[in-house]
């Protein structure tokens, strides 16, 4: 496998890889979302409790689930940046902090709409938002720490750091809150043996959560991109890519 | 023997840039732990023991605390204002205050833990001695947690011992008084552990103040929440001893992992 994957340790190489992946990513992004957004907000039928308002799941849902998946593979990144010296990893977990951060804020102001109706109330210290929030604040710490270094490559170490101090946290300070505080409704789709979801509610949100899925991979890419080449800028064959385009 | 003559020579220039207060002892203190470790590797000697060199920083740390007094008195001042003021905003009535003082307390103390962090590494950094410590053949595992460890003396401790007065001042419930004095007992070491990864990470950077309390307040909520439900639920009566173990584990948890990251973090600041 080592073999295999050495080639993309090389920028170059990279860059071209993901430019390969992008126009793929990006079609099949928008054909997931598509299909799913359209089943989902028009056709899915209505919850006998909550009427249309839960049709907000299935944006919230997919957010919430990725801002989590973005961290632990911004983690990944940082360890394997840290133990193999892999200056890309760096540049991927950069490439990334952002979009997680994004995604959790959608996933609180989703939360939040949702709340409204449901709940009365904008906000509630329920245990699974509060948790969210705290993702966000520790997103929005590696990304200041990210900004505070003039020299990109120190930046992306001491980041790195603090991912890994985080994902440490990350369980023991779920698990804190959610002893602290349980009021939200016990989970519906993450039983994968028999979801307490029916079926006809259940295809339009894989559709969504892969379409989003889909959307962060096509982010993520883009902005990796944009971050081999501002690493990369003064490398001969950037500035023929420059010149070229 | 150039090798000596060469550390002498960088401890004099040192001296000549460091504020006057701080070369005697202290500096003596580096300088001989920086010294014996060369001459630990020059005539590979026995190199210094680990709890020699743990003693040594502890010491030499401690000694640079008591001749800055302020360092010591300002948090711990600061912790004594926050608390007075909660009941002016929130009004005096017995009933409220007592309900909400262990939640005022932590949060006080968390607070004052932050301000006091950044003495940690940055006088150290400015003058140098952070990297004589990191280029030592001592682990920094071991040197890290003196300075954690005294650290931990001179500012958790005091507000250990003026927590019971502030309680008297919210009128915390009596069986609470014990649960107060345990947690922070236990929590005050992992609010500086996980604290010295925060100032680690920033110690680099001009303005790491705002940065640092972004970075580590989000880390400090699991101690916030064991300690503060354990003096809730000594308040009622009832035993605590499982939140006080939560608050352990965390406590030996970060013991072991987070002079690591604080090494790591260090290198990195000190590029």
């Amino acid at each position: 496998m080592w073999k295999w994957l050495h080639p993309y340790a090389n920028p170059e190489v990279s860059y071209h890889f993901t430019n390969k992946l992008l126009p793929w990513l990006s079609a099949l992004a928008a054909i997931f979302l598509s299909i799913g957004l359209v089943w989902a907000l028009l056709f899915a039928p209505a919850d006998y409790q909550q009427g249309h308002s839960f049709r907000i799941f299935y944006i919230h849902v997919p957010a919430a689930s990725l801002s989590m998946g973005i961290y632990f593979a911004m983690a990944v990144a940082a360890f394997s940046s840290l133990v193999w010296q892999l200056k890309l990893a760096d540049a991927s977990a950069a490439a990334m902090a952002p979009v997680g951060a994004s995604f959790t804020a959608i996933a609180l102001i989703t939360g939040a709409a949702w709340g409204k109706p449901m709940w009365g109330t904008w906000w509630i210290w329920d245990a699974r938002l509060t948790s969210e929030l705290i993702l966000l604040f520790l997103y929005l710490g590696v990304i200041a720490l990210h900004n505070a270094f003039e020299d990109k490559n120190l930046a992306g170490k001491a980041a790195g750091i603090l991912t890994l101090v985080g994902v440490i946290n990350i369980p023991i300070i779920k698990y804190s809150v959610d002893w602290w505080n349980t009021l939200h409704q016990g989970s519906t789709v993450s039983k994968l043996g028999k979801p307490s979801m029916s079926l006809d509610m259940l295809w339009p949100f894989i559709f969504c959560f892969i379409g989003f899925s889909l959307l962060v991979g096509v982010i993520i890419c883009l902005r990796f991109r944009n971050e081999i080449l501002a690493r990369n800028s003064i490398r001969p064959w950037v500035r023929e890519l420059v010149k070229n385009n | 023997m150039t090798l000596k003559a060469q550390s002498s020579q960088k401890t004099e220039n040192l001296a000549s840039i460091i504020d006057e207060t701080f070369i005697d002892n202290a500096l003596i203190e580096n300088t001989v732990i920086v010294n014996t470790a060369i001459e630990s590797t020059a005539q590979s000697s026995q190199p210094l023991s680990y709890r020699h060199a743990f003693m040594l920083v502890l010491k030499r740390d401690l000694t640079i605390a008591m001749r800055h007094k302020d360092d010591i008195i300002n948090p711990l001042l600061f912790f004594v204002i926050v608390v007075t003021l909660f009941p002016l905003g929130i009004g005096p009535e017995a009933q409220t205050l007592s309900r909400i003082a262990p939640g005022i307390i932590w949060v006080a103390a968390l607070l004052a833990t932050l301000l006091s962090l950044d003495r940690l590494f940055k006088s150290d950094h400015l003058d140098g001695s952070l990297e004589q410590m990191l280029l030592s053949p001592h682990p920094i595992f071991v040197l890290v947690l003196a300075k954690i460890f005294a650290h931990w003396l001179i500012t958790g401790l005091p507000l250990l011992l003026i927590a019971p007065l502030l309680a008297v001042l919210l009128h915390l419930d009596e069986h609470s008084y014990t649960a107060l004095l345990l947690t922070l007992l236990l929590g005050t070491p992992v609010l500086s552990l996980l604290g010295a990864v925060g100032v680690a990470l920033t110690v680099g950077i001009k303005k790491g103040g705002v940065l640092l309390s972004l970075l580590v307040l989000p880390l400090y909520i699991p101690v916030l929440i064991f300690a503060t439900s354990a003096i809730d639920t000594a308040a009622l009566g009832l035993p605590y001893s499982g939140q006080l173990a939560i608050i352990a584990a965390l406590f030996f948890g970060s013991l072991t992992l987070a002079p690591f990251a604080v090494g790591a973090a260090l290198k990195v600041s000190t590029n």
